[in-house]
């Protein structure tokens, strides 16, 4: 039994220690928001940036507060989220640096067939919304502080009466699972488009209200500031923010598609809180 | 923003003293739920555990290993089991249990059994055997017998209880695949903690969990000085 164990052990060993020898390859952490991850888009980026550059990027989908609270604590080497207001306050406070702009998509507002609030194709978010909070129907919001969570929250402030109604439901999950939980409850949710195209097929709920502006959500990419810790894969960190701008970067991005949808579209120039 | 365990950990006590409402509101939650379930799995276990140490029959060492083995199952595969069991496209859509708290009750009773049943069996199988037939031949009937054998064995099926509502009422898998972590409805204090840590607000996932501890401290004091007064000699 005990040759068995020892057997075991450094067979373990030794596949382990194999595996790291096999290239000497940078480890760059990326700490990216859920929808991000979700929609399938880094799965078919990173490879292509881990091929060019013998990097192994380790991507941990957390929600937006998350993303930011790891970033100042040092335990990733570069963000990718979509919360103007934050990332601002993140890199004016010391903790990011070279903020980039990389890209856009937009939310959506979904909700059951039967449509109790009656909105359908209304252009004006705002309204959507009040006649939701007005018929008293299932809303389920994130409520887990991330980006899309912040961008409901902004969305409600700005209608008559806020989410101040009973149904008005927050969760605290990711977006695939919200939705999932929406579909159950009947109810109505915001989402963003990628998260959307991704689950469409496996729930009974449908697109309701899109394209008003206000529901327009951009992306950056900011570097952990390298002065705050040690052990950070700067330049690693660098490369990756560099090529999400770069023109292949910005191709992939536009030419990533889900069921023949465009989501993403690339947008490497300066962003600017606008909301 | 605080990131030591020791200023997190003072930031949490205050939280926990000053009566934070939506803090109170999540142990109010685990509670409830928790106690109703436990509550209502502890007899039929209980029970169940009883027969299996005193009865005779075909396949019970078989049964026995079987709920020996259920005790092993991870929380979220008996929440995932329920949750397409409950849900609108399973075979109970109709009753619309998913995401209520009844939902997380019946998978926390799913989680309890088995080790009700285990533990109880266990507790019954270390008393003397001759105390059921010396009970029996003093003229008791089965149920009084039953009844005597239970009052022998109470110390132990208290542990098992304690054990079973410490699974319960830490356990994050099932409460949030069936509860949907709704605030102030589907919300307790694991699936609380494990979204205000993926927020980063880390004071009060501590808070929560020193609820939890505290908890955990209270039942095994309680436990054990129930123990220390009821010694037979």
């Amino acid at each position: 039994m005990k040759k068995w164990i020892a057997a075991a052990l450094s067979t373990a060993v030794l596949a382990t220690s194999s595996v790291t020898h096999a290239a000497e390859e940078q480890i760059i952490r990326l700490a990216t928001t859920t929808s991000t991850y979700n929609s399938g888009l880094l799965d078919k980026l990173l490879p292509v940036f881990e091929k060019k550059h013998n990097a192994k990027v380790q991507v941990i989908a957390v929600g937006t507060g998350k993303a930011l609270r790891m970033g100042q604590a040092g335990d990733v080497d570069v963000v990718m989220t979509h919360a103007p207001k934050a990332e601002k306050k993140f890199v004016t406070e010391g903790y990011g640096v070279n903020p980039k702009s990389v890209m856009y998509n937009d939310f959506v507002v979904v909700g059951p067939e039967s449509d109790p609030a009656n909105i359908a194709g209304k252009g004006d978010v705002s309204e959507a919304l009040a006649a939701i909070a007005e018929a008293d129907a299932n809303f389920i919001s994130r409520g887990d502080d991330s980006g899309t969570h912040k961008k409901e929250r902004s969305l409600w402030a700005a209608t008559s009466r806020g989410s101040e109604f009973a149904n008005y439901k927050e969760v605290g999950q990711g977006m695939g699972k919200v939705l999932q939980i929406a579909d159950e409850l009947n109810g109505y949710t915001l989402t963003d488009r990628g998260t959307w195209l991704a689950y469409e097929d496996r729930l009974r709920l449908k697109l309701l209200v899109q394209g008003d502006k206000r529901l327009f959500n951009p992306y950056q990419i900011i570097q952990v500031n390298p002065a705050n810790h040690n052990g950070l894969n700067v330049n690693g960190g660098k490369q990756l923010s560099d090529w999400f701008v770069s023109a292949e970067g910005q191709q992939m991005i536009n030419d990533f598609r889900i069921k023949g949808k465009a989501l993403f579209h690339g947008s490497a120039q300066p962003a600017v809180a606008n909301n | 923003m605080q990131d030591n365990l020791l200023e997190t950990t003072l930031v949490a006590l205050q939280l926990l003293f000053s009566l934070d409402a939506d803090l109170w509101d999540i142990i109010g939650v685990s509670f409830r739920v928790s106690l109703i379930a436990i509550t209502a799995a502890t007899v039929p276990a209980i029970l169940v555990g009883f027969f299996l140490a005193l009865c005779e029959f075909r396949g019970r060492t078989a049964v026995i290993a079987v709920f020996n083995a259920l005790m092993a199952v991870p929380t979220v595969v008996v929440g995932l089991t329920l949750y397409l069991l409950l849900s609108r496209s399973g075979p109970f859509g109709e009753l619309h249990l998913l995401f209520t708290q009844p939902a997380m009750v019946i998978g926390q009773m799913m989680l309890a059994f088995p080790l009700l049943v285990c533990m109880s069996h266990s507790a019954f199988q270390a008393i003397d055997r001759r105390a059921w037939e010396t009970a029996r031949t003093l003229g008791a009937s089965g149920l009084m017998a039953a009844v005597t054998l239970m009052r022998e064995a109470r110390f132990a099926l208290l542990a098992a209880i304690v054990a079973a509502f410490g699974r319960v009422i830490s356990e994050v898998g099932c409460s949030m695949m069936v509860g949907g972590n709704i605030m102030s409805y589907t919300r307790n204090i694991p699936t609380a903690i494990a979204l205000e840590t993926s927020k980063g607000m880390f004071a009060q996932g501590i808070a929560l969990g020193l609820v939890l501890l505290l908890l955990a401290l209270f039942l095994n004091f309680i436990l054990a000085s129930v123990r220390g007064k009821g010694n037979l000699v």
